[in-house]
C-alpha cells in the first residue's frame, strides 16, 4: 500500500522510502523514515496536497511525493 | 597566513551575510528546526540589543543581535530555521552556507526536547560540518509534562559536545548558555563531537576523494571541512561547488575545473 492511498485518521506505519537521490534524503530528513508511524490528518480542497503528522510534526506531501512511500496500515488506537 | 591576515580574510567572507564584525567579537550562530524556541532563546540572550532585516539578496528574515557577559560582548546570530542542512530550500542554503563559510565560533542548535529524534537529525548534521558545537535541549518542561526523561549526561557523552538543559519561555538555561560559550572561548575548547561513519563502499570514496579536492582547491586550506565536502558532492549536491565560487571569487576558475568535469572525481556523477 502507498502513502497516498491512506484515508484521512488513519494509521499507517512506513516500510520503505522508493525515491532515490536527493529527493530520498529530502524524505528522511523531513522524517518520512521506514518504521515511523504515520496519520493522515487533512486534505486540502483540492484533494492534495495532504497533511500528515509524522514524529511529532505536521507535513504536507503532493500526491507524487506520497506515492514514493510505502506504508502498511494499522488500526486506529 | 598568520593569525591577523586570517581573521581579516574571514571578516572579508563574513561580510558577504552583512556581518561587520571589525573588534572581532565572537561569533555564535543559532540553528535549530522550526517551532523550537530557536527565537525566544535569541530574544532572552540578546534583549534589546538586536536589529532585525534579511538575508543579503534573499527574502528570508533575518535576526543579528549581541549580548555582553563578564565584561566580553558575544555576537549572535538566528539562522532560519530548518530540518536538514541540505540546501533544499532556501532557507537551508542559508544556514548551510553560514556555518560552512562564515564558520561561527560557536553553533548553537537549539533542539525540542518533546521531539528529541527529529531534532537530532539536523544536530548531526551540524556537527559533521562543526564540531564547535553546543546542543540546547529547550522545552525541557514540556517534555517533562508528556513524561520524556532526558539523560542529559549521557547524551552529552554520546554526542561528545556540551548539551543544556532549558525552558527558554521561562529564562531557564540562558545563563547555562553564556556561561559555556564564555568558557569556550576564553579557554579556546574543542569538542571531539561524533562523527557518522558511513559503508564501506561510501567511506573509500570519501577518502579518495579527500586528496583530489585538496589539489585542486588547494585554497581553502583548512577554512573548509574536506570530509563533509567530498560526502556533499558523493551525494551529487552541486550547490556546494556554487557557493565555494560565490564566497571565495577569486578562485572561481579552480571551481570551474571540478563543475566542468575536467578532474575526475571517481564516484562523483
Amino acid at each position: 500500500m502507498l502513502l497516498n492511498e491512506l484515508a484521512i485518521e488513519q494509521v499507517a506505519e512506513i516500510t520503505a522510502v522508493k525515491a532515490r537521490g536527493r529527493q530520498r534524503r529530502r524524505l528522511l530528513d523531513l522524517g518520512f523514515i521506514p518504521g515511523t508511524k504515520i496519520k493522515a490528518l487533512r486534505k486540502s480542497p483540492l484533494g492534495e496536497p495532504v497533511a500528515y503528522l509524522v514524529k511529532g510534526t505536521v507535513l504536507a506531501l503532493r500526491k507524487e511525493e506520497a506515492e514514493l512511500i510505502e506504508i502498511r496500515r494499522l488500526e486506529n488506537e | 597566513m598568520n593569525k591577523s591576515a586570517e581573521s581579516i580574510a574571514l571578516n572579508l567572507i563574513r561580510r558577504n551575510f552583512n556581518i561587520k564584525n571589525d573588534d572581532n567579537k565572537p561569533l555564535i550562530a543559532l540553528a535549530g528546526n522550526p517551532n523550537t524556541g530557536k527565537s525566544t532563546i535569541f530574544n532572552g540572550l540578546t534583549g534589546l540589543r538586536q536589529h532585525t532585516g534579511n538575508w543579503p539578496g534573499k527574502t528570508v528574515n533575518r535576526a543579528e543581535g549581541y549580548y555582553r557577559y563578564k565584561g566580553r560582548e558575544f555576537l549572535l546570530i538566528d539562522l532560519p530555521g530548518t530540518y536538514s542542512l541540505l540546501a533544499n530550500s532556501t532557507e537551508e542554503l542559508i544556514a548551510r552556507d553560514f556555518i560552512c563559510f562564515a564558520r561561527p565560533d560557536i553553533t548553537l542548535v537549539v533542539a525540542d526536547a518533546t521531539n528529541l529524534e527529529r531534532n537530532l537529525n539536523l544536530a548531526l548534521q551540524v556537527l559533521e560540518l562543526s564540531t564547535n558545537t553546543v546542543l540546547v535541549m529547550n522545552l525541557m518542561d514540556e517534555a517533562e509534562r508528556k513524561g520524556i526523561k532526558i539523560d542529559v549526561k549521557k547524551l552529552e557523552s554520546c554526542l561528545q559536545i556540551p548539551v543544556i538543559p532549558a525552558v527558554a519561555r521561562d529564562g531557564k538555561g540562558l545563563e547555562e548558555i553564556k556561561k559555556t560559550c564564555y568558557r569556550i572561548i576564553r579557554e579556546g575548547i574543542k569538542f571531539k563531537g561524533i562523527q557518522m561513519s558511513y559503508s564501506r563502499e561510501i567511506e573509500e570514496k570519501i577518502a579518495g576523494l579527500i586528496p583530489v579536492l585538496q589539489r585542486n582547491l588547494t585554497f581553502l586550506e583548512d577554512k573548509i571541512n574536506w570530509r563533509w565536502l567530498a560526502l556533499r558532492l558523493l551525494e551529487g549536491d552541486k550547490t556546494i561547488l556554487y557557493s565555494i565560487s560565490t564566497y571565495f571569487p577569486v578562485y572561481r576558475e579552480a571551481v570551474n575545473i571540478i563543475q566542468k568535469g575536467d578532474v575526475q572525481l571517481d564516484g562523483v556523477n
